[in-house]
């Protein structure tokens, strides 16, 4: 579903280090934020984002146009997150990671996407809580923040991200994470290999693929191809369960959650307007013209 | 591992324990997006879905309640249902085919092998790499279980078995079996032993595969033993035992009463898939103006089927519940096998009525789900034998 928005920017004390030209704002981002972090003895921060079941049809703007109806309506896994927890498992698995720390930010309820990645594999979580107005109103910058501060408390060497959540499709917070450590990035990823104390990442660019070394520590972000995520197996589920999952406020972590940018209004697309058929190639000139499109 | 362990209250039926709600969720996910795009060409083919048994033997769903060390998934039986189920609801022969390698085959060697047997023929079936089954009824017996006239003879230091075993789910593509023979017929049912035999084997032989009506990408045939040597160490349990194993007499929790539920949850599925057909067309399907959904005569129907459903599915919860509590569960399992079937068949006829034509056709899955429900009154006893079931454990409850 596409959401219009205009925003405003009601403060311009961004951090010098993150990019000013994000074009369109978030909307009422709905999903917790984890950035995976690895280290290279690793430990793999995850990016857990909860988000609305991308299977849910019936999406409906909230009357007062401020966002979408959220209330009933079945969350889940970012499924470009799914992909990153994956591949984090998977780099565990070659024993090319020490630990596989999944993240997510958010309410209560975000717990139960850290255990999911928690049975895909991953050692242990760390849910950053983040409720009520400031959850509506989070965003990839502050998820960014965050993220960057326990990087940095957790002295991870590897953070991976889905490249975008798939309710905002906003795409910024693995890039801005990078800039607030000052990390190289390998953003959509398709495949990831680790090459001694580097990281050679290939990229789906429009133009093709792109294929790119960078230093660790670094920021990867996941784009679809890169791997298929595994369905929980019955012990790993068992295990999950053992599995400890630490809380932490923003407040701990030095991050001022509010935002700096508001939503004006949320509406949904115009309705389709049936199309018409012509006969000719000669009437199709001719409805072009009418219509003033050549 | 299971919150309230040991005190089971009503309350759990309205929530699940979150571990339980986890796995439902990877099979529901599983059964979604693996089994049911396929499951209509897995029906029309008659096909056994190998590489999703496999993929689902790495999940640890061919093996839920076998302990860790054995290499299962060491769950409860209450999460075996809802694999069961959820996967049914995707594809019911592989609901079957999950049940019968974990109730029936798995289920009584578990519980009644030896340590040696649980390695050789308990580990190699929890991976998905090889099925097994349970040979109990015969072309002359079903219901009348006592009645086997299938024989074991012992020579020297072999067991010997002729006689022919009928409707055997998975024997096509089973790689062993429990058989059920009988050592001295004027014992009657305390004459039944139960035996392991690899399949294939000589002296084994199977017979045509069935032509179902339903769930037919799990085959069924006959299971002919001529001569069928074993050692003697294949007995399953103590001699004259196999009734015992097979049904449920003194000791509770024996095989057929895990089975009834293990069918209960596949009925459940079926149910289940029936409704979401039934439910969807409902919403999009418009007449008279309007989607049918509006027309109270559908939506009567639809409160019918999900009120039978959803009855069904805690009389099944609570069997489960109880079996894992290991408290008697003998009426209640027979309860939700008859409740959950009827309400299978029911909930799947009124799917097609809501459907009209559409579900007359094999477009639409709810043809499918009226095919596969039918089973599920039938085998793993018969709706009659569990009014019977039930009637006598009323009647000694009300002994005087």
């Amino acid at each position: 579903m596409h959401r219009s928005s205009e925003v405003k920017h009601l403060a311009s004390d961004f951090n010098t280090r993150a990019c000013e030209c994000f074009g369109q704002p978030p909307v009422q981002p709905f999903e917790s934020h984890c950035p995976v972090l690895t280290d290279r003895t690793v430990r793999v921060q995850l990016k857990v984002l909860k988000v609305k079941d991308g299977s849910v049809f019936f999406i409906r703007v909230k009357p007062d146009r401020t966002g979408v109806v959220t209330d009933g309506v079945k969350h889940s896994m970012n499924p470009f997150c799914e992909i990153a927890v994956e591949e984090a498992v998977k780099l565990k698995e070659k024993k090319l990671v020490k630990e596989v720390v999944a993240v997510s930010c958010g309410p209560q309820q975000v717990q139960e996407t850290i255990r999911t990645a928690l049975a895909m594999g991953a050692d242990r979580g760390i849910h950053v809580e983040v409720s009520g107005k400031d959850y509506e109103t989070l965003g990839p910058l502050q998820v960014s923040k965050i993220f960057a501060a326990l990087a940095k408390k957790e002295q991870a060497d590897l953070i991976i991200l889905g490249k975008q959540a798939i309710d905002d499709d906003c795409n910024q917070t693995g890039q801005m994470t990078a800039a607030l450590l000052d990390w190289p990035q390998g953003t959509f990823a398709s495949e990831v290999t680790l090459e001694a104390d580097k990281l050679k990442v290939v990229r789906e660019i429009d133009g093709g693929l792109e294929t790119i070394k960078i230093n660790l520590p670094a920021v990867v972000t996941a784009d679809l191809r890169l791997n298929t995520p595994r369905y929980a197996t019955l012990p790993n589920i068992m295990k999950a369960k053992k599995k400890k999952i630490t809380n932490v406020k923003p407040a701990d972590l030095g991050v001022d959650v509010s935002s700096r940018l508001e939503v004006l209004k949320v509406d949904e697309p115009p309705q389709r307007q049936s199309g018409v058929k012509v006969e000719t190639v000669h009437d199709l000139v001719e409805k072009l013209k009418e219509a003033g499109r050549i | 591992m299971v919150v309230g362990h040991g005190v089971r209250c009503l309350s759990q039926l309205a929530e699940l324990p979150e571990l339980h709600q986890m796995m439902r969720q990877t099979c529901r996910d599983y059964a979604q997006k693996e089994l049911a795009p396929i499951a209509a060409q897995l029906d029309k083919d008659h096909r056994f879905p190998a590489k999703q048994v496999q993929e689902l033997g790495a999940m640890g769903v061919m093996a839920v309640e076998v302990p860790e060390s054995l290499g299962g998934a060491g769950m409860d039986y209450l999460a075996y249902c809802l694999a069961v189920e959820e996967l049914s609801r995707g594809c019911a022969s592989t609901g079957v085919i999950v049940s019968v390698n974990n109730s029936l085959y798995l289920g009584p060697i578990l519980k009644f092998g030896t340590e040696e047997q649980k390695k050789q023929w308990i580990t190699p079936f929890t991976t998905g790499e090889k099925v097994g089954c349970f040979a109990l009824s015969e072309p002359g017996n079903g219901s009348d279980a006592g009645a086997a006239s299938t024989l074991a003879q012992r020579e020297g230091d072999e067991w010997v078995l002729n006689g022919t075993k009928a409707w055997i789910t998975n024997c096509w593509d089973a790689s062993a079996t429990v058989v059920f023979a009988t050592t001295d017929k004027s014992l009657k049912h305390k004459g039944i032993s139960a035996f392991l035999v690899p399949m294939p084997h000589p002296g084994l032989s199977l017979g045509k595969k069935e032509d179902k009506l339903g769930i037919r990408a799990s085959s069924t045939a006959n299971i002919i033993l001529e001569d069928c040597r074993i050692p003697l160490g294949n007995m399953l349990g103590e001699r004259g035992m196999g009734f015992k194993i097979a049904m449920r007499f003194s000791i509770p929790q024996q095989t057929l009463d895990s089975g009834r539920l293990g069918i209960a949850a596949q009925a459940l599925g079926i149910a289940q898939a029936a409704l979401d057909c039934a439910a969807d067309y409902a919403h999009k399907r418009t007449a008279f103006g309007a989607p049918i959904g509006k027309l109270q005569a559908i939506q009567f129907k639809l409160a019918d089927m999900a009120l039978a459903t959803e009855s069904a599915r805690l009389l099944t919860w609570r069997a489960a519940m109880l079996r894992d509590a290991k408290k008697p569960f003998t009426k209640e399992a027979a309860m939700a096998k008859l409740a959950a079937s009827e309400a299978a068949t029911f909930v799947s006829h009124q799917a097609i009525q809501v459907l009209g034509g559409m579900g007359y056709v094999t477009d639409m899955p709810a043809e499918r789900h009226y095919r596969d429900a039918r089973i599920t009154e039938i085998y793993e006893g018969t709706s009659e034998i569990q009014r019977l079931v039930i009637a006598n454990n009323i009647l000694k409850e009300y002994q005087q």
